[in-house]
């Protein structure tokens, strides 16, 4: 039995073109409708199959690339033709560019997207071991040595007396190949990880400081003296917030 | 040229020919050239080369073939999608594999192939698809998915024949 709730607008979801709300909604109606399920992975393969086999599946050859630089890049000697050529050039070079800023643009949406939904796995992983942290202590002077010479930088960690936050303890954490650590802190219910690497690990796909939401885990980033923090968590803005204060306010 | 290589790919895949493929896509660069003053600012730059892309070649004599050939179907009801959708239990044993996914997207209607084009390998929006295609927001969603059930079953027949 098709779901005719939801039928029409499978594909909208699979290509992340649901408005927020409708895309939570559905996510929660996912859980229970195997009809539902079943037909967004259908289309997904079937998305996954059309890029693959279609992406630079045709290539221009070398005469042909030739003949087009040739003919429409930036000529590296525009001393004849003075009249329309620096025109033409700039034209040109003006449509590069453009070119260049909107692929660029969407690549780093992409990667952006990548890396949040990384993070998002790195922490429900946390959640789910059975060894949640390698170092088991709320005291910052325990957890903060214990990373000396297991990654190649450090970093402070505040004081949490008088706040509603718990530090669980920590572990070691890759992205990219790249060592970090993950401190794993409680707030009421909620656990919290913050997430630090250096700069280099993540790239420059990031704002200096962001906000979002990334699979109805909160996450705020920021980047202070080298090094990129993360912190995602299922507590609420509010309280990731002030979290987020407390961290930048010891480093 | 950092655009060379996407527009060769889609051209190719429009016009299934090198010689085609490249004219046109020739012909697109000099047709964005000589039109960049009608590029608005703040509008859409992807959407708008591809567009003179495409219009380029349903204008050329493939592209008029092409197009006399498949009629375009009405669009906007979804009743008939959903009943010709195969059930769980079946779509779970099958999977799209690479060399069939590029001969089905070979055989579709060159409205089809498009629009999988842009919304898979070109990952463009809806929104830029429906700039790209001039056509309005809420046909692209209907249209990308009969194109998917359309590859599917295209996909499924050659491999039963």
């Amino acid at each position: 039995m098709a779901c005719e709730l939801w039928a029409g607008k499978l594909d909208a979801y699979v290509d992340g073109e649901l408005p927020p709300a409708d895309e939570r909604a559905f996510r929660e109606h996912l859980r229970g409708c195997a009809w539902c399920a079943a037909h967004s992975l259908e289309l997904l393969q079937t998305k996954r199959a059309v890029h693959s086999a279609a992406s630079k599946r045709f290539l221009p050859d070398a005469s042909f690339r030739a003949r087009m630089q040739k003919a429409f890049a930036v000529p590296r000697n525009p001393g004849r033709n003075f009249n329309w050529l620096p025109a033409l050039a700039a034209v040109a070079a003006a449509l590069l560019v453009v070119v260049a800023l909107s692929f660029t643009y969407n690549r780093n949406r992409v990667r952006e997207r990548q890396l949040m939904s990384e993070l998002a796995d790195l922490h429900v992983a946390t959640l789910a071991s059975s060894n949640p942290v390698d170092v088991v202590s709320s005291d910052r002077h325990t957890v903060k040595p214990w990373f000396q010479g297991k990654i190649p930088f450090t970093f402070n960690l505040p004081e949490l007396a008088g706040s509603p936050f718990v530090l669980l303890g920590a572990r070691i954490s890759y992205l990219n190949q790249t060592p970090g650590a993950e401190l794993i802190f409680r707030v009421r219910q909620h656990q919290i990880s913050v997430f630090i690497f250096q700069d280099r690990a993540v790239g420059t796909v990031l704002a200096k400081e962001m906000a979002r939401t990334e699979l109805s885990f909160n996450v705020q980033s920021w980047s202070r003296n080298d090094l990129r923090y993360f912190v995602i968590g299922d507590a609420s803005a509010d309280d990731l917030d002030k979290l987020s204060s407390l961290l930048k306010s010891s480093t | 040229m950092p655009l060379l290589d996407r527009l060769y790919n889609f051209a190719h895949w429009l016009t299934r020919n090198r010689e085609e493929a490249e004219d046109l896509v020739q012909e697109t660069f000099a047709k964005a050239l000589k039109g960049f003053s009608s590029f608005q600012p703040g509008t859409n730059f992807r959407a708008w080369i591809y567009r003179i892309l495409r219009n380029t070649f349903l204008t050329s004599h493939t592209g008029l073939k092409s197009a006399a050939t498949v009629p375009l179907d009405s669009e906007g009801d979804n009743d008939t999608l959903l009943a010709t959708r195969s059930t769980p239990e079946s779509i779970l044993l099958e999977r799209l594999d690479h060399q069939l996914a590029r001969q089905a997207l070979d055989q579709l209607p060159v409205h089809y192939r498009e629009i999988l084009l842009l919304c898979e390998v070109e990952e463009m929006s809806y929104q830029e698809i429906s700039a790209t295609l001039a056509i309005p927001a809420g046909t692209v969603m209907s249209r990308l998915s009969r194109a998917r059930r359309a590859l599917r079953d295209t996909a499924q027949k050659m491999q039963r024949s």
